[in-house]
């Protein structure tokens, strides 16, 4: 039919060399030698100045990384990754630790304008005012350090600690100590052990009990240095009754070969306190030919140790040319609850493995799983999650609810759900649909003065409604706005 | 306003359109009438510009000139509205949105200012107290979960808020309750006007008792075959079609 090969035709010429991050920062760099070696380990513990038992940490996780193998298990196909051939620290030269805004490069600030993120403070204030009492604090990262953390002082009064992780281990070690690994253990998996010997930079944040905190939070990771792999670590941790928001933001420079970023982020929430965690990952998907682009492996795991607590992940995920990611949470907690809102978007030759873990381990807890894959192009978009009650977890409910969207006849989407349930009285829930945006559906609009481009817009914003309204509402509008952009060309 | 001359139009190879020749003049309604599978929705899609059909033969003039091959997006903006016999369903998006998206679109295509939101909702205010639209379902997200006679509704409050200048409502009377039926017919006699033409498709005079048309055709395998007044519907209810039966599409 003349609108299938249309599509199709369209489909052929997708134009990913779009992206709009896709500049690269003129900025002098300090690099550490390329490859990995008990010296690159002892070379980045030292260049963040950090004590010996979290050098040892590191080395420990190196010498048990060199033990294990990468895994196989996920649809997502790509060449095998040399790790010598990465440098494994970079920082930009002007910064061994900023004490002010004025003191950092100003190509990074000009850097951080051109992508819309605001550092300084004085302007964001004067920008807000009148029309929002909300602020967000920024902790900015560029390739393996953070650059500028914003609002720390009123952040302080709050008692609210947000920082660079590095710095976190410098001044709040005993915090560190105690939950660094706790989620995510240091053998957890392949990428997740590398991360623990070489991971760079992060975030920190520790919400103190009963606080909840004045501002949503925001870290915003950028890689720009060619060859550089990405290990960020982000430990968060909310005390009894804490309450805290939190965004992050990626995006990267277009480079014609592979980058890679493999981050940690764990969160601890203890008795009532709950955690939001917002993802906007927005990586160099590669060019039309699926050429270069970002290889994400992520692994962002919630722990909800005390009662009544609550972890949420809300992702939306436009970027990379895989990815590769399964934000969890562990219900530990008596009447916890989880959840998971995601939207992934692939076109062009992206591929997407994503889904969540959902470990119901106390009594009466709780989890929701709202996923919306949208493939258009040749790409490839699977969800693959886990809900599984344990013994002990008397009436443990989930539900769970994965929508895919197919854009033309060259791309897949995949669901993999798995449950095990251990407890007879848990109640798992699941639904899952599969539509295509359909012709007649497409020529509906036009004939209502739709643009092919505003018809594709205005049904995928429909079907990934639920889950942008999950976003903080600063970030639903640029959430929004990104979908179309990565969509951009998918049909006639 | 509209002119059809010598139309033959296919689908995947099958001819479906044999040769229709059919001229609205500016503010008449005219209705077309024809047994099931004749071609009056492929023609109703082809006026309108959908993808997949090879118009093989002839002209469709609208204000004089050829839209043949005039994309169906710059056909809406320039006045070409559809009712559909089967309205699609968007998940997700309210109908409220929609109108608003669509309305914005035809008026940015014709370099008119868009619309603010107060004047909008004035508008869909209006059309759709005359229509009985509740604001409830304005709000639901369009033509899902709507009954038959709701979503046919919702097409003519489009039409109403689009002021197409050629309207060609596709049976919009089928699933329509009694009440319903007055009710729609109501608002699209309302509609009629001197700069507004009608082509209405219908397989029952009841609904030409309510909106009486200026001309009624007969369409058979591919073809119109026969043309008269609003009397030629009441002989075709007595008679049926077994005087037309043409060779078989
Ligand atoms: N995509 C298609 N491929 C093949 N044949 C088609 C296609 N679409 C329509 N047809 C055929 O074209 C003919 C005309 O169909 P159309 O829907 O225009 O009829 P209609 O007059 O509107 O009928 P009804 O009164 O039942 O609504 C039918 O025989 C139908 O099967
Ligand atoms: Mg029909």
């Amino acid at each position: 039919m003349v609108a299938v090969q249309e599509t199709v035709d369209q489909v052929r010429q997708i134009d990913v060399d779009q992206y709009k991050y896709g500049f690269v920062t003129d900025i002098e760099s300090d690099r550490a030698p390329k490859g990995l070696s008990e010296d690159i380990v002892r070379f980045i513990s030292a260049k963040k100045n950090e004590p010996e038992w979290m050098l040892e940490w590191r080395l420990d996780a190196y010498r048990r990384w060199l033990t294990m193998t990468e895994p196989t298990w996920s649809r997502v196909q790509y060449p095998k990754i040399d790790f010598d051939e990465l440098y494994y620290y970079s920082a930009p030269k002007s910064t061994p630790g900023p004490k002010s805004l004025d003191e950092v490069d100003p190509e990074l600030l000009a850097m951080y304008e051109k992508l819309g993120i605001p550092l300084r403070e004085r302007e964001i204030l004067a920008g807000v005012e009148g029309a929002s009492d909300r602020r967000v604090a920024v902790d900015a990262v560029f390739d393996s350090v953070s650059v500028v953390t914003t609002f720390k002082e009123e952040l302080k009064k709050a008692g609210v600690i947000f920082c660079a992780i590095s710095e976190a281990i410098r001044e709040h070690p005993e915090i560190v100590k105690k939950y660094l690994g706790s989620v995510v253990p240091v053998t957890d998996n392949y990428y997740a052990t590398l991360n623990s010997a070489v991971f760079s930079d992060g975030s920190f944040v520790y919400i103190p009990e009963g606080v909840r905190c004045p501002m949503e939070l925001s870290t915003y990771f950028r890689i720009n240095e060619r060859n550089t792999g990405q290990f960020e670590r982000t430990l968060i941790i909310a005390e009894k009754g804490a309450h805290v928001s939190y965004l992050e933001g990626c995006t990267a420079p277009m480079r014609d070969e592979n980058q890679l970023h493999a981050a940690v982020v764990e969160l601890v929430a203890l008795e009532d306190a709950e955690i939001k965690y917002s993802t906007v990952q927005n990586w160099y998907p590669g060019d039309k030919d699926g050429k270069g682009g970002i290889y994400n492996f992520v692994t962002k795991r919630g722990d909800c140790r005390g009662d009544r607590s609550k972890i949420s992940w809300t992702q939306v995920e436009t970027g990379s040319a895989i990815t590769w990611k399964y934000p969890s949470c562990i219900l530990r907690g008596d009447d916890s609850q989880g959840e998971f809102y995601s939207i992934a978007v692939s076109n062009g030759y992206q591929q997407v493995d994503s889904g969540t873990k959902m470990i119901h381990l106390g009594k009466n807890t709780k989890s929701r799983i709202i996923s919306k894959g949208i493939a258009a192009g040749r790409s490839d978009n699977t969800y693959r999650g886990l809900v599984s009650a344990h013994r002990k977890a008397s009436g443990a409910r989930n539900f769970t609810n994965c929508d895919s969207l197919l854009i033309g006849d060259k791309c897949g989407a995949h669901t993999v759900p798995y449950i095990e349930s251990k407890n007879a009285s848990a109640v798992f829930e699941h639904e899952a649909t599969t539509s295509k945006i359909a012709d007649d559906q497409l020529f509906y609009c036009l004939q209502r003065g739709l643009s092919s481009e505003e018809a594709v817009a205005l049904i995928v914003n429909g079907f990934v409604k639920d889950v942008i309204q999950q976003l903080p509402m600063e970030f639903a509008v640029e959430a929004q706005k990104l979908i179309s952009i990565s969509l951009e060309g998918s049909v006639g | 306003m509209l002119e059809i001359k010598n139309l033959h139009a296919s689908i995947d190879g099958k001819e479906i359109l044999r040769g229709v020749d059919l001229v609205v003049p500016t503010g008449e309604v005219h209705a077309i009438m024809g047994p099931n599978g004749s071609g009056k929705s492929t023609l109703s899609y082809v006026l309108s510009g959908r993808d997949g059909y090879d118009v093989t033969e002839g002209e469709i003039l609208f204000d004089g000139n050829d839209i043949v091959e005039m994309p169906a997006e710059e056909r809406a903006s320039a006045g070409v509205f559809l009712a559909f016999q089967y309205p699609l369903e968007i998940p997700g998006v309210a109908t409220m949105t929609f109108l608003k998206a669509a309305l914005n679109a035809q008026r940015k295509a014709r370099g008119e200012a868009e619309l603010t939101t107060p004047d909008f909702m004035r508008r869909v205010k209006v059309a759709s107290e005359k229509l009985n639209v509740s604001q409830e379902m304005l709000r639901r997200p369009l033509n899902v979960g709507f009954s038959g006679g709701e979503k046919k509704r919702n097409e003519i409050l489009q039409m109403a808020l689009l002021e197409p200048k050629l309207a060609i409502l596709d049976e919009t009377d089928s699933g329509l309750d009694i009440d319903a039926l007055r009710v729609v017919s109501e608002g699209v006699n309302a509609l009629r006007s001197p700069g507004r033409s009608m082509l209405v498709i219908t397989h029952y005079q009841r609904l030409l008792d309510h909106i009486v048309p200026d001309k009624v055709h007969v369409m058979s395998a591919g073809r119109i075959v026969r043309t008269g007044g609003p009397e030629l519907a009441l002989e075709l209810e007595a008679k049926g079609y077994a005087d037309y039966a043409d060779e078989p599409v």
